[in-house]
């Protein structure tokens, strides 16, 4: 049975293994295909890998928090079909503060339920997954949306426009993630959601209010879905009801990839950005190298339960589980 | 029985009541249709649709009572569902005729229990949480759902095989048989058998259950390949008559499975739940999607009242078990 | 006793782990018949030990012998074959679960298809069960009984093997005295039929009660082995602690300043009633009381973590509201909690950022959690404190019990509280630390804090306070001065005896909680 020591070199691959997968990963396909990191393919995964990464920011604080959310996908979808439809309506200088204050609204309302109600976030989330999905449905009377007048509108500027050479979406991501980045690691909120999530119990001793912080968490979680949203539908213009579905759970593994642990109280926004941008260059380089989309899928199977695995194995000192 | 057990497990069949009186009434002011909601062709049909869905959810049950989840079911019933139609087209199973059913049938459902084997190995194994596992395993099947057949449905249809499946014995419909056959065997499983009581233990107490000698490994490791098997058993079920297999099919059917088992009163935390009310959160929310269907509402409220009614279950279960005023206030 | 075999015998038991000694050539015997004590402070070996007997961890060196027969223990199921079991402090039972399921659990008795065998399972745990003479029955669910009734559940697991050896751990924690009578009933009867028993406990009376020998441990050392008959509790003290921990007793001090806290007529439900006590500066109020008794119960009241349902708190001569643990700290209240771990500390968090969590918020320059000033916190109370810690960034789960439990005081003195409650302050630490932290009280109140200290050691309580409060079952039933207390009056206090017996029916009747607020 193998012995792994905090120190020894296994120690130092379980801890840090997430990242030297990634570079291995992408110094193979560098070898094996010359484009993976020419500068507009670099650019070009960041950028698709933008909408799902605001999406996991938001997400990260609810983990670390010790909760999760499954609703982020049907959420996102919930926002770009109202900001889409809101657009025609109210023109888009309305239409973006009103959608925002409609998803925010949602997230209050998990919030409220998780945090002062203390109810379980995994059902709670999955019961809001299929009621925003509904709410979704009965907005846009299950057709699709699109917005009518396409080149008359600055909406797209969001989505498809750029400033100083770097497209927006980048931006958009690289900006959040750094002002939530810093959000969670240097300001007493941060602070606290690692207590909350480390040991409720403990935070309430402390004096935290663990309530409202629960709370907050799904605040920021909604705002980054509202964020994304805004990106999805300005990229496309026009929407399906079902854009998100699917994404909380690949939300969930970006940040699980990242090293923050369903238990809550770890994690960090750098991590999960990397482990966002591992899912995205998967994607990206399996299919350079010629392979199809749905390839990734089992690459990330995989990828994520060794991840796990060796972090869970250089805590416990060996490989194997114990379990009998 | 006391009082409290009473109200667990009693509460989804008055949650059933409730509804069957609540769109017959609601039904003879807005129904678009003059057939009565309560009709007995519309109950046997509701029994067949809830099959998918209520043979994946009983396998859930059993791995929820374990503490632990299976994500990757809808995937597993993809994947079963594929290996089900596509194996029929296989040159030597075409020469056997019929007998290529049973055949297929075999391997769809041996598709499922290894899936689930794996599931189950790399949780004992390797000791990572249910949760990640399967929700890797998730996305990991799709992908093998994909990488089988492409973008592209599959299809096969063998009449004999649908003429089975839409045949009705002594009234209910093949599927309405597999569901409750499955019903009654897991009933017994859990009720009767070692492996059953096992398995709530592992779930109430699992260092208890670990200290007494139980080994919960391979313990997992049988319920993933049961969980697993159901779900192909239940593709098996559903793919024998419809014929034609899309790769997403299968999609959020964890979610669906979940909703139900909590509908039924299974804990989250594992080591109290049972088959039977699982049954009853399955018919509850088949119910809802006819009733609101037949009081004339859109296939989105469904979603929306669903969502809405899991979250209410939970706030009361809450609400019941509390300790009352005596807890602290963390 | 002296020509028979032991039935249990440990012999030069080595376990080391990481940087410790934790077992260091432990031997000791157990004869038949016999009800032998083990004693030793917290983390002085007793529970390696017993993981060692038990097969949970295997000795580095050494060896056990069952009946002179030398045994190699790799399991606790392996340990209960061959006639070793435990009952455990944290009762190991499923509650969902009927009795018989429970104590045979891991060993149902089949019949063909892997179908339990309901009638042959009924049948021997009506056997068992009709030896113990217990109130329930097989098909009760567990989750029904009572703690002691539990407990009995898991003595009626040990029986279903002809056990050489029953190990008790701790086992009256939460039992009532009508409950305690039944156990050591059912311990004289295991005793009578020549069953060796291993009682680990830390309450004298009982341990000098029933047992028949002590033996005792220090720092994961034999320290050796005395004829109950022939000792006392100093003698074994002074074996346990190796020196004698200074538990002088407190006199009262002249000086006192202005009332911090009053609290009047608080009540809250079954938990606790009437309760009316003060706490001037400069005044360490003790509160002593078995497990239960509402002690911890009326600190949360004063913290905020519950609401009483009559009563108020005066602070200051104000009458004040303390809807939460934020209200409490505004209003200058600090509480050290009786679960280091679980309510004390974020384990996963390092030291510096426990320390300063309550007061994150304050910590600030411009919006920005200000590095420096919690840096100067921790460095203050690390040197203050004496806590040996590698740095800051040391996780606090990595630290012993001792340093856990200065973090948490350092945290709460950061606050520099009006009113600090200490509960259980020394619970799991060792000697050295005891010491310290006992000094750092006396000394909190000789700076004028308003101190309560609540604490299931007498010595601790005689030592430190300057009056004790005594509680029985929800009760305050008397206020001692420090002049005035005596062991035997406490006692009798604490137990109930001589006090009022109608106020505690009064109490029991009351089967409304403390209301919270909905």
């Amino acid at each position: 049975m193998a012995e792994l020591t905090k120190s020894g070199v296994a120690g130092v691959l379980a801890r840090q293994g997430i990242l030297i997968a990634f570079v291995i990963f992408m110094v193979g396909f560098a070898i094996a295909n010359q484009r993976f990191i020419a500068v507009d393919n670099v650019f070009g995964v960041i950028r698709s890998s933008a909408i799902l990464g605001v999406m996991a920011l938001g997400v990260t604080f609810v983990v670390i928090g010790g909760n999760l959310d499954l609703s982020v996908g049907s959420m996102m979808s919930f926002s770009t079909i109202v900001v889409l439809d809101l657009h025609d309506k109210l023109g888009p200088a309305l239409a973006i503060p009103a959608m925002f204050a409609l998803t925010l609204l949602l997230g209050a309302f998990i919030g409220f339920l998780v945090g002062y109600l203390k109810l379980n976030s995994l059902i709670v989330t999955l019961g809001m997954l299929s009621a925003i999905h509904g709410l979704t449905l009965t907005w846009s009377g299950g057709k699709n949306m699109d917005i009518a007048d396409k080149s008359g509108t600055w909406f797209g500027f969001f989505g498809q426009g750029s400033v100083m050479g770097i497209p927006m979406p980048i931006l958009m991501f690289a900006g959040l993630a750094a002002v939530l980045g810093i959000v969670l690691a240097r300001t007493p909120f941060g602070r606290k959601v690692y207590a909350v999530g480390g040991n409720g119990t403990a935070a309430t001793f402390s004096g935290v209010p663990r309530a409202r912080v629960v709370f907050t968490t799904y605040l920021l979680s909604a705002f980054c879905v509202a964020t994304a949203g805004l990106m999805q539908a300005s990229r496309s213009m026009g929407s399906q009801n079902t854009v998100g579905q699917g994404m909380e759970l690949e939300v969930l593994a970006a940040v699980i990839l990242g090293g923050a642990s369903l238990l809550g109280g770890s994690g960090t926004i750098f991590k999960t950005v990397i482990g966002v941008l591992i899912l995205g260059f998967i994607q990206n380089g399996l299919l350079l190298v010629g392979l199809e989309f749905y390839v990734q899928y089992v690459v990330t199977w995989t990828i994520i339960i060794l991840a796990v695995w060796l972090d869970i194995a250089a805590k416990r000192g060996r490989l194997w589980s114990p379990i009998a | 029985m006391n009082k409290e057990t009473l109200i667990k497990q009693g509460g989804i069949w008055v949650f059933i009541l409730v509804e069957l009186a609540f769109f017959s009434i609601a039904g003879e002011f807005l129904s678009v249709t003059d057939v009565a909601f309560m009709d007995y062709g519309n109950m046997l049909l509701l029994l067949k649709q809830s099959a998918p869905i209520g043979i994946i959810a009983l396998g859930m049950t059993i791995v929820m009572i374990n503490g632990n989840i299976d994500l990757s079911v809808g995937a597993t019933f993809a994947l079963a569902a594929i290996v089900l139609l596509d194996s029929m087209t296989w040159p030597f199973m075409q020469a056997l005729g019929d007998w290529a059913i049973p055949l297929a049938w075999l391997f769809a459902l041996l598709t499922g229990t290894v899936l689930g084997a794996i599931n189950g190995l790399i949780v004992w194994k390797t000791g990572v949480d249910a949760f990640i596992v399967t929700l890797g395993a998730m996305l990991g099947y799709r992908g093998l759902v994909f990488m089988y057949n492409g973008e592209q449905p599959t299809s096969h249809l063998n009449w004999t095989l649908v003429d089975f499946a839409e045949a009705q014995f002594l009234g209910l419909h093949t599927a309405t048989w597999f569901l409750l056959g499955a019903a009654l065997v897991l009933w017994l499983v859990m009720t009767r058998t070692v492996h059953g009581r096992n398995a709530y233990a592992i779930g109430n107490n699992r260092e208890a259950a670990v200290n007494a000698g139980i080994r919960v490994g391979p313990h997992f490791l049988w319920n993933f390949m049961l969980i697993g098997f159901l779900a192909a058993l239940s593709a098996v079920v559903f793919y024998s008559e419809s014929g034609s297999v899309n790769p997403n099919d299968g999609m959020l059917y964890e979610l669906w499975a979940i909703t139900a088992v909590v509908l039924g009163g299974t804990k989250l935390t594992g080591g109290y739940g049972s088959i039977i009310s699982t049954l009853g959160g399955v018919i509850a929310i088949q119910l809802l999607r006819k009733g609101l269907g037949h009081i004339g509402a859109d296939t989105e409220t469904v979603n929306l009242v669903i969502g809405l009614i899991l979250i209410a279950v939970l706030f009361l279960d809450r609400q019941l078990n509390r300790r009352g005023k005596e807890e602290l206030k963390t | 006793m002296t020509d028979q075999t032991p039935a249990l015998r440990l012999e030069g038991i080595v376990k080391t782990f990481p940087g410790v000694r934790a077992l260091d050539d432990v031997s000791f015997a157990v004869m038949p018949g016999e009800v032998h004590a083990l004693m030793g402070e917290n983390g002085a070996g007793k529970s390696t030990l017993m993981k060692v007997l038990g097969g949970i961890h295997q000795p580095d060196e050494g060896r056990i012998f069952i009946d002179e027969e030398a045994t190699v223990m790799t399991s606790p199921i392996q340990a209960k074959a061959r006639g070793v079991v435990f009952i455990h402090q944290e009762l190991s039972l499923a509650d969902e679960l009927s009795v018989a399921e429970n104590i045979f659990l891991g060993e149902l008795p089949r019949k063909t298809l892997g179908r339990v065998d309901w009638a042959a399972l009924y049948a021997r745990t009506d056997d068992i069960l009709g030896k113990l003479n217990v109130g329930f029955n097989a098909r009760t669910r567990v989750g029904e009984l009572s703690i002691a009734n539990q407990q009995m559940v898991e003595i009626a697991r040990a029986l279903t093997v002809d056990p050489r050896a029953v190990i008790f751990d701790e086992p009256t924690a939460s039992l009532t005295d009508a409950e305690k009578v039944v156990l050591f009933d059912v311990i004289a009867d295991l005793k009578a039929r020549g069953v060796g028993i291993v009682y680990i406990s830390h309450r004298m009376e009982e341990i000098f009660k029933i047992t028949d020998r002590i033996s005792v441990l220090r720092d994961g050392q034999y320290r050796g082995t005395l004829n109950t008959s022939e000792t006392d509790e100093d003698e074994v003290t002074q074996l346990m602690i190796g020196r004698s921990l200074d538990l002088s007793r407190n006199h009262a001090h002249a000086e006192l300043g202005e009332v911090a806290i009053e609290v009047r007529g608080l009540s809250c439900g079954k938990v606790y009633r009437d309760i009316s006590f003060s706490v001037r500066r400069g005044e360490v109020v003790g509160f002593y009381g078995l497990v239960g008794a509402g002690r911890t119960e009326i600190a949360e009241t004063i913290f905020g973590l519950r609401d009483p349902d009559a009563g108020a708190i005066y602070l200051d001569g104000k009458e004040v509201r303390i809807a939460s643990p934020i209200d409490a700290i505004r209003h200058g209240i600090s509480l050290v909690p009786e679960d280091r771990k679980g309510q004390g500390l974020v384990l996963g968090m390092n030291c510096r950022d426990n320390m300063t969590l309550p007061q994150v918020d304050d910590m600030t320059s411009s919006v920005f959690v200000s590095e420096r000033a919690e840096l100067s916190i921790f460095d203050h109370y690390k040197d203050k404190l004496d806590i040996r810690t590698p740095g800051w960034r040391q996780t606090v789960g990595n630290l012993s019990g001792g340093n856990q439990q200065k973090i948490v005081i350092g945290k709460w003195l950061s606050m520099n509280p009006k009113l600090l409650i200490v509960d259980e302050p020394t619970r799991g630490i060792d000697v050295g630390s005891k010491a310290e932290i006992h000094n750092l009280i006396r000394d909190l109140a000789t700076q004028g804090y308003a101190v309560i200290v609540i604490s299931s050691e007498m010595p601790e309580v005689l030592h430190l306070a300057d009056r004790v409060v005594a509680m029985h079952q929800g009760r305050i039933v008397r206020e001692f001065t420090a002049e005035e207390v005596t062991e035997d009056s406490l006692i009798q206090a604490i137990s109930g005896i001589g006090g009022n017996g109608a106020a505690q029916a009064d109490v029991t009747a009351q089967d409304a909680g403390c209301s919270r607020p909905h």
